[in-house]
């Protein structure tokens, strides 16, 4: 038989409790190594939508709030347009689309200051929902989990990948909670009652 | 940011997670509370996978690779090494334009971050984070000090073994992550909760950075190297896709 000659992806390990020093030394109290911390905001001045703030913790299953996690986030463009490798063209030029964010370190809290990303297909050209695409890590996470905030007040149910979660009941934890004119709450869950949806995808 | 990575399209391997470490691994105690219970929903990728952020050159200080002057000017105390490597995906190509990063303990085993509170003093010198954005063949270098091996809370007397945590981005976000490089020959390495989350040997093996004399530079520096392997993207033409993509 012949060998097949694919190689395996390199093996995950937990971030650990330190996991600021490399991706936000500033934000630490380590400046001068770098200018500014990497992923500051996904849009700058003029980025084109309705501009949003959405406000979370992560808990674990004991019900503590992780005051070391790290969340990345990465969207489209209000026309459901991903900057950067995206076959269909160009996105707005004010949107980079991604964010690094860490949570408070004394009150676990986290803000993401975006806009609201349009519709993009799944591959069979199907729409889904407006969402922004996650990826948390901290200590005690072995590999980074895969995540998606989707939206109050958005045609949800019609989206592909929200079908596929056979719990329907479970895909409320997906969807961020409207608190204001533009503001959202989304609260992830580790762990236990209530658990935050995560993919393999 | 300039796109790098404008080729870089189809769907992604699935990950094999039997390879990588599972969720819930009570020997590593924080992971107990800290993995979901429920079954991932697993589906294929999506554009929300397959796309992914960029990064230029540009946005690189001339030391940024350099963790042994890129504190204060001066130097840090500790083994020099090299740390070098390749980024490539599943199928063996060099991934290139993308962003590494690390972030280590000073070679106490101090890190530089007010939640270690380890006995072993600050290097003065020493800050403990770089970043490099991989070359046209997926290669990437660093300079820094061999870090130290230090006691965490875990059972009574766990130790870390010497170790580098790494950040790497691919060309899409589905490709996202974070792993740590251990060094040949340390002894720590098979008593560690954190390696042996990891199931099988061959998975720990890709972890463990051979010395390379070969990159080392006589009275300057030893080197060690250490590659990197991301999820691959699928190349068939044959794809149901119906939107023309």
């Amino acid at each position: 038989m012949q060998e097949l000659e694919y190689l395996k992806e390199t093996t995950s390990q937990t971030a650990g409790p330190y996991v600021h020093i490399g991706l936000t030394p500033n934000k630490l109290g380590i400046p001068g190594i770098y200018p500014v911390d990497l992923g500051e905001s996904p849009i700058s001045e003029g980025a084109k939508g309705e501009r949003i703030t959405i406000t979370g913790t992560v808990r674990d299953g004991a019900g503590m709030i992780l005051r070391d996690a790290l969340i990345e986030s990465w969207q489209a463009d209000a026309d459901g347009i991903y900057p950067g490798n995206d076959p269909r063209g160009a996105a707005d030029p004010n949107v980079s689309g991604w964010a690094r964010i860490i949570a408070d370190f004394d009150s676990g809290e986290w803000t993401l200051k975006t806009i609201k990303p349009g519709r993009v297909p799944f591959p069979d050209g199907r729409l889904m929902a407006p969402h922004i695409a996650l990826w948390v890590v901290a200590r005690g996470i072995n590999l980074g989990l895969q995540t998606r905030i989707y939206f109050e007040g958005e045609d949800n149910d019609s989206c592909p990948v929200l079908q596929r979660i056979e719990f329907r009941e479970r895909v409320n934890t997906l969807i961020a909670r409207k608190t204001g004119e533009g503001e959202y709450r989304f609260d992830i869950i580790l762990q236990g009652e209530d658990e935050t949806v995560f993919f393999d995808m | 940011m300039t796109l790098s990575n404008t080729i870089d399209r189809g769907p992604l391997y699935f990950r094999d997670r039997d390879w990588h470490p599972p969720a819930y691994t009570p020997g590593y105690k924080t992971s107990m509370t800290r993995a979901p219970f429920r079954p991932l929903v697993a589906l294929g990728s999506t554009l929300s996978e397959e796309t992914g952020p960029a990064f230029g050159q540009s946005m690189l200080g001339e030391l940024d690779n350099n963790l042994i002057l890129n504190f204060t000017g001066d130097p840090a105390i500790g083994e020099r090494i090299i740390v070098h490597g390749k980024v490539m995906d599943e199928n063996g190509r060099g991934v290139p334009g993308v962003l590494v990063e690390i972030w280590q303990a000073n070679a106490g085993g101090r890190y530089r971050h007010k939640k270690d509170s380890y006995a072993a003093p600050l290097d003065p010198n020493f800050g403990g984070c770089g970043r490099t954005i991989t070359r046209p063949d997926g290669s990437y270098e660093f300079l820094t000090v061999r870090p130290g091996a230090y006691p965490w809370p875990n059972r009574v007397n766990d130790w870390r073994p010497m170790h580098i945590h790494l950040s790497i981005f691919g060309s899409g976000f589905g490709q996202r992550l974070i792993t740590q490089m251990y060094f040949e020959g340390d002894p720590l390495i098979q008593r560690c909760p954190i390696v042996k989350t990891i199931g099988q040997q061959k998975a720990i093996d890709v972890l463990v950075a051979p010395l390379d004399m070969n990159r080392a530079i006589p009275m300057d520096c030893l080197a060690y190297k250490f590659d990197v392997v991301l999820r691959g993207r699928r190349q068939s033409f044959f794809e149901n896709r119906k939107e023309g993509l």
